[in-house]
């Protein structure tokens, strides 16, 4: 435990503690719809897609995220623009997306002159290694998702009933593009913390956990919050004691979490 | 004379390039009791669409309580949506349903008032008893019986129903058209139905609006159901839905 006090001095521990707790309420947050709307698929998507933008930052010597953000908030509107205007499904429209970012991404690689390690700290996160820049653009986001807080409620309404929440003149179409923007700025900023490799899992088991203990949304949305910062506590814990990567530690925390619940619930 | 509710005039939607409903021509009157019918693909949900302003009307014009559709005031119109539409697995109790009826949104927290009102609204429809319970685990009678709820929470002028009696046994149904019509007479609403079920719009119905994409009867259960119409919207006359579709005067309205 001293040790773990002793790492909190550190001012790169202060600043991955700050990222994880933001990351944590975000992406538990709108991982409430992900999980509601069956949309699991998209957040890999989204997370992989944002790639594309990480690798053109490291190609344009620019902060990788500052591009990831917008690179992958135009991709999101791309799938829900492509979803609404044909009839393909919400997967077709990820995959078709996902394919071409990811694409993209290993060009600019390629293109990149000098050899960076950069990709591999986004593709596996690299908690410790988040700057200040990273907190900047970590809260904006943060800042968003307040903004729009409203928006929870008519999101919430469709997600239950599409056909309903249209006949209470709820924008539903309008609402697809603000989810999937803050999603995709949210799935991007906790790439640095967890990875893109495992970024779904931090958009999908704090919910689904969350989703096991409660009867009403607004309570699968609160709870899911709280095992998302707790998991990234615990994790960023157990990543220090036993040396671990931060990203799979906190994972595996809200794995731990979900088993012990939904083993418990079915012996209940 | 009173306004009409809902004045339809040679009303027309094309989806893409498919003519969904065609020339419907209506007038109904406040607290009457419309029931839409006609074979699968006839244009009954695009007609209910059309009303809500849900869908573009590509010729004609409808006016909903004087204005156009999608212009009214949102509290004017309850509408109860077959419940296949909705997701089972969404954490949700009963109360939070209803009070969608009530906000237009779904609720995170509700007040002692509006627990109250939805309680009350809940009361009518029957199924107050089953207000702790969640949704996934509501029966489809019960659950219907709770968007009834949600449809009275805002003391509609018009209740809008698509297929309500889906998934219900005969007593269900029953209980439900009971509730229907002492919301009808007491706030002398008007309700507009989609339904298959002869036997309930010749019972129920005072007027009922025919479609296979064009208008085939609109009048009294009485004119419209008869057997030259019948052959014209199903092809055929004689079962339908495990039961013999009654010919004029057969049920009498």
């Amino acid at each position: 435990m001293t040790a773990v006090l002793d790492a909190l001095q550190l001012a790169f521990v202060q600043r991955a503690l700050l990222a994880g707790l933001m990351v944590g309420l975000l992406a538990s947050y709108y991982g409430v719809f992900v999980v509601q709307r069956g949309l699991s698929f998209l957040g890999s998507g989204l997370a992989h897609s944002a790639f594309g933008g990480v690798a053109l930052g490291i190609l344009l010597g620019i902060q990788p995220l500052a591009v990831a953000v917008p690179f992958t908030i135009i991709v999101a509107m791309g799938i829900v623009w492509l979803q609404q205007r044909t009839r393909l499904g919400a997967d077709t429209s990820v995959g078709i997306f996902f394919s071409v970012s990811m694409a993209l991404g290993v060009i600019f690689l390629t293109m990149t002159p000098r050899y960076t390690t950069d990709a591999f700290t986004y593709l596996f996160g690299s908690i410790l290694y988040v700057t200040w820049g990273d907190i900047a653009i970590m809260g904006f986001v943060m800042l968003m998702s307040i903004f729009t807080w409203k928006a929870w409620g008519r999101w919430a309404y469709a997600t239950f009933d599409r056909e309903l929440a249209l006949s209470d003149t709820v924008a539903c179409r309008r609402d697809d593009y603000l989810l999937s923007f803050a999603l995709a700025a949210s799935t991007v900023i906790s790439i640095k913390v967890v990875g893109i490799a495992l970024i779904a899992a931090f958009l999908v088991i704090p919910p689904a956990t969350a989703r096991l203990l409660t009867r009403t949304f607004s309570a699968m949305t609160i709870l899911s919050m709280v095992f998302g910062v707790f998991s990234v506590l615990v994790g960023m814990v157990v990543s220090l004691q036993a040396d671990i990567p931060t990203g799979p530690a906190i994972i595996l925390t809200q794995a731990v979490i979900f088993f012990v619940i939904a083993l418990a619930r079915r012996g209940g | 004379m009173t306004d009409p509710v809902v004045d339809c005039h040679d009303a027309s939607v094309t989806l893409g390039e498919f003519q969904a409903l065609r020339d419907v021509t209506m007038a109904l009157d406040p607290g009457s009791f419309l029931a839409v019918m006609g074979p699968n693909g006839a244009g009954k949900s695009t007609f209910m669409k059309a009303l809500m302003g849900l869908v573009p009307l590509s010729g004609g014009s409808i006016t909903v309580l004087g204005n156009r559709p999608g212009e009214h005031v949102r509290r004017e119109i309850g509408y109860i949506p077959q419940i296949k539409t909705l997701d089972r697995n969404f954490p949700a109790l009963p109360m939070e349903l209803v009070l969608t009826g009530l906000r237009g949104t779904w609720p995170w927290r509700i007040t002692a008032s509006e627990r109250e009102t939805a309680h009350e609204a809940m009361k009518i429809a029957g199924v107050d008893h089953r207000i702790g319970v969640p949704i996934g685990k509501l029966s489809g009678g019960e659950l219907q019986r709770v968007y009834l709820a949600r449809a009275f929470v805002r003391e509609p002028k018009i209740v809008l129903l698509d297929e309500p009696a889906t998934g219900m046994d005969r007593r269900g149904e029953a209980d439900m058209y009971s509730v229907l019509d002492k919301y009808r007479s007491k706030h002398g609403a008007t309700v507009i139905m989609i339904t298959h079920d002869w036997e309930a719009a010749h019972h129920h119905a005072t007027q009922v609006l025919l479609l296979d994409r064009g208008m085939i009867g609109y009048g009294a259960p009485g004119d419209v159901l008869v057997e030259d119409n019948m052959r014209r919207a199903f092809g055929h006359v004689g079962h339908h839905h495990s039961m013999t579709i009654p010919i004029s005067g057969d049920c009498g309205a």
